[in-house]
């Protein structure tokens, strides 16, 4: 076995936070190494590291056998590194070809060069089976489509270690099935590929070798082969992962939701959802399951008051909910919200927290006008108060409520989100994606609060593409497809198979 | 290099302290261009804008106006609103003030006829920005284009106003009639006559109340909340069941409001009339002061004072220095807004070196 990298006692610190502790690992050649671990674990650090984003306080790194300083991301593109983000680096109006040449154009005028490009880049889609077209406009694309681009890219620039950061958080089980043929592809050529995953399965599926980090430090490299999904969850946790976590005996009761017949077109008369129906009762949790696009999104956003459905009739608690005469959805959640409906946004970034606000600020985000005084002002130091006992109960981390949210990995804030509002007491609580981006450890706690919500009599609708998820907490499951509900089950008969082909919009047999 | 990653003390001191001193730097080389000493003239223009008690008080007199503009953008700013059409605001605030005052200052006493004029101020400010803002909330007419066109409209109807109504039969000069001396804002002299014949008046103190609102209001208070929510994350504030058209058109009558108080201190304490041109770019300097004092009270006060002391110290400049014309200034505070404002973030990227270093 030859190794393509090596890290010898490599070791990096923010201020007092030590991301990376004498880091010990080699990477064999023509291998896919997993790299495992929680938010915070040190792998980002580590990978930006080797990509030339930061330098190491401590320690070497090996590439084919010797020893290399990589500044910048110039010198490790150079060197046949290449790096998948988590959020694709493309310029959205410009074509596949231009986006692969920005940066490498050659030339005062593109022309001649572009057709060289063009021509290497369908050889190269040729032998890794990429299907994408050059001459395509970026925003035209699908995901899937967008990262075999950034993939064409690092190909083209004849990278020999690819690094890929969460590449499947964002597709969906096909297109994943086709990342990994790639990736195997690439694998049989010779090249190297790390594979960052919070997904256990598909390390299981696709590496080599496995990497298993924990604070900063490197807790164990086993060949995959002769490990298990529990034991790397418990050796990135450091202790055993419930996968039956308790909950009480299904026993719903009065209906708080009631869709009947929902409706949604957009402006070009477009069908978003069509005959939407369906009740959720007090203390149980109905999950919709589906691709991620097929009007789960939308259906969630008409339900917390964020848009306006075309048509139809939502009653809660017995009560129709008052979409009707308003021309927008203008201050409508805060109606909602009040009425004890809560929402934990499948987009945080975007609806469910202000990345420059603080922690703290955060926390009264949706809430604050309940917590002014007759002034309208704020006690601060009762809100400090209220947002330490919420960070403390969910342990949010680090324990600082006036760091800005921004820089708080993804899995916390979502607990931010998720605390803020089942401190609101809801009767239904909307949950849109809750662990997205989110490591095992804190969907273990992010699950271990909903159920304790759901027992305690919250109607909870839940939207989730990931199958395992919607199986660890659903009472009753929804298939979505093209906008339908395509099928309902019990979680008793929950059949992967059937699911699948009701997502796949196979009508209800 | 993202300037948030930098600690508080740097963003808020070090920077704008150095990008002020690499405005004064050039303006330094220019003067010397001209043929002038450059530490004589930094010398007169400090005496005579903060050292000596006349000058500081013309000084805190300009930085009056110029605290209401700065208030006036930087609260439409914290909603993520850029609005430069304070200049006309503050035009047709003067208009408001004027009208309350021509029609009251033969019956109503001062205690009466003051709080008119401001409120007249207020209400025509306001009002000539509630349309901009309408326009940005409910059909999405982008507030900079639409502002910077009702300057222009500001600048005619006034001097249609003023030409065809407001002139005083047989008089030549484009203002309206002087107004009766109870309209006029008590002068500090009268309190502290070390000040000398200066206009400063207690619009000043009006000015320092209106900031202390502004920071409460602003970083204390559910309605700053929200108005910093609509501001950094629309999407976010329509989760949070913010109104967020009802916040952009409330944000900008009171951003109009404020831009037309600015005109109390020019009118009702200086000139007691209204005349063409009166805000002679106040309006513009508030944008300066906003950015260079990041929408912070206590930096859009130090801000304010800085651009009177340039105009207060400037002024003399020209008239002590013959190399070095009055625009001077006017090209200092060019300087200063480059500097302070588009190049906000220059020393960053060296500053975080600095600190990274260090570590």
């Amino acid at each position: 076995m030859q190794p393509a990298v090596e890290f010898r006692g490599i070791s990096k610190h923010f201020g007092a936070v030590k991301a990376n502790t004498d880091v010990n690992f080699t990477i064999a050649k023509g291998s896919i190494h997993g790299l495992v671990g929680e938010n915070g674990a040190g792998k980002s650090t580590l990978m930006s590291i080797l990509y030339g984003y930061y330098r190491a306080d401590g320690g070497e790194i090996l590439l084919d056998g010797q020893a290399r300083h990589i500044r910048n991301s110039q010198e490790a593109i150079a060197l046949g590194i290449g790096m998948v983000h988590q959020h694709f680096m493309l310029v959205e109006n410009m074509t596949v070809l231009d986006n692969v040449m920005l940066g490498s154009e050659g030339g005062f005028t593109l022309k001649a060069k572009r057709a060289v490009v063009e021509a290497q880049l369908r050889e190269i889609c040729t032998r890794y089976r990429l299907d994408v077209d050059p001459l395509a406009t970026i925003h035209d694309l699908s995901v899937g489509a967008q990262q075999r681009v950034e993939i064409l890219k690092q190909i083209y620039r004849s990278a020999n270690i690819l690094i890929l950061d969460e590449p499947t958080a964002v597709l969906t089980a096909q297109e994943t099935a086709s990342l990994f043929e790639i990736l195997r592809l690439f694998k049989d050529q010779g090249k190297t590929i790390i594979l960052i995953t919070h997904k256990l399965q598909e390390i299981l599926d696709i590496t080599d070798t496995v990497t298993v980090m924990r604070g900063g430090r490197v807790i164990g490299a086993v060949p995959t082969a002769g490990t298990t999904k529990e034991d790397l969850a418990n050796m990135m946790v450091g202790r055993p992962i419930e996968n039956n976590l308790p909950r009480a005996p299904y026993n719903p009761g009065e209906p708080v939701l009631q869709v009947e017949n929902l409706q949604l077109m957009d402006g070009q008369q477009v069908k978003l959802l069509a005959d939407i129906g369906f009740t959720l009762r007090a203390g149980e949790i109905v999950a919709i399951a589906g691709v991620s696009g097929n009007g789960q999104s939308e259906l969630m956003e008409i339900l917390s008051g964020m848009r306006l459905p075309t048509s139809g009739k939502v009653d809660f608690k017995g009560k129709a909910l008052p979409y009707a005469g308003r021309s927008d959805a203008d201050g409508l959640p805060r109606t909602f919200r009040d009425m004890g409906i809560a929402h934990i946004p499948e987009d945080r970034l975007r609806d469910g927290v202000v990345k420059n606000f603080s922690v703290m600020h955060n926390t009264i985000l949706g809430y604050q006008d309940k917590l002014k005084n007759r002034w309208g002002l704020f006690d601060f130091k009762a809100i400090a108060a209220r947002c330490a006992q919420l960070m403390q109960n969910f342990d949010v981390r680090p324990n600082n409520h006036d760091l800005r949210i921004g820089l708080l990995s993804g899995g916390n804030q979502q607990k931010v989100v998720i605390a803020r509002e089942v401190l609101a007491q809801p009767k239904l609580m909307l949950v849109g994606q809750p662990t997205r981006g989110v490591d095992i450890g804190t969907i273990e706690s992010i699950h271990t609060q909903l159920l304790a919500l759901r027992d305690s009599g919250v109607a909870i609708l839940l939207v989730s593409v990931e199958l395992e998820e919607v199986r660890a907490l659903a009472d009753r499951i929804l298939v979505m497809c093209g906008g339908r509900i395509t099928g309902e089950l019990k979680i008793e008969e929950f059949d992967t198979t059937r699911i699948g082909l009701l997502m796949g919009g196979m009508h209800k047999s | 290099m993202n300037s948030q990653d930098l600690p508080r003390w740097a963003t808020a001191f070090v920077m704008p302290i150095l990008n002020l001193l690499s405005a004064l730097l050039v303006a330094a080389l220019v003067i010397h261009l001209l043929g002038e000493s450059p530490t004589e003239s930094m010398a007169i223009l400090i005496n005579s804008a903060v050292v000596n008690p006349e000058g500081l008080s013309y000084t805190l007199f300009y930085a009056s106006t110029f605290i209401f503009t700065g208030l006036s953008v930087s609260i439409a700013m914290q909603a993520g609103l850029f609005n430069i059409g304070s200049e006309g605001q503050m035009y047709l605030g003067g208009l408001g003030l004027t009208l309350a005052i021509l029609a009251f200052d033969s019956s109503l006493p001062a205690w009466a006829l003051i709080p008119a004029g401001i409120i007249g101020a207020a209400l025509f400010g306001g009002l000539w920005a509630f349309l901009p803002g309408y326009l940005q909330a409910k059909r999405g007419s982008h507030v900079v284009v639409t502002t910077i066109m009702f300057n222009f409209i500001a600048a005619s109807l006034m001097n249609f106003v003023i030409v065809k109504y407001l002139i005083p039969a047989g008089e030549q000069n484009t203002a309206s009639r002087a107004f009766a001396a109870a309209a006029e804002m008590p002068r500090l002299n009268q309190w502290f006559p070390i000040l000398g014949e200066t206009p400063l008046n207690i619009s000043f103190f009006l000015a320092i109340i209106a900031l202390i609102i502004y920071g409460v209001m602003v970083s204390r208070s559910s309605w700053g909340f929200k108005l910093r929510a609509t501001g950094l994350n629309k999407h976010a504030a329509h989760y949070a069941g913010i109104r967020i058209s009802k916040m952009i058109i409330i944000v900008m009558l009171i951003s109009g409001a404020l831009a037309g108080l600015g005109s109390v201190n020019s009118i009702m304490g200086s000139t007691h009339y209204l005349s063409l041109n009166f805000v002679g770019g106040a309006g513009f300097v508030g944008i300066a002061i906003a950015l260079m004092g990041r929408q912070h009270p206590v930096g859009i006060f130090l801000s304010a004072v800085l651009f009177g002391a340039l105009i207060q110290g400037g002024f003399d400049l020209s008239l002590e220095k013959q190399n070095i014309p009055p625009e001077t200034f006017i090209f200092i505070q060019g300087l200063i807004i480059l500097f302070c404002g588009a190049m906000e973030n220059f020393y960053a990227p060296a500053i975080a070196k600095l600190l990274k270093l260090k570590k």
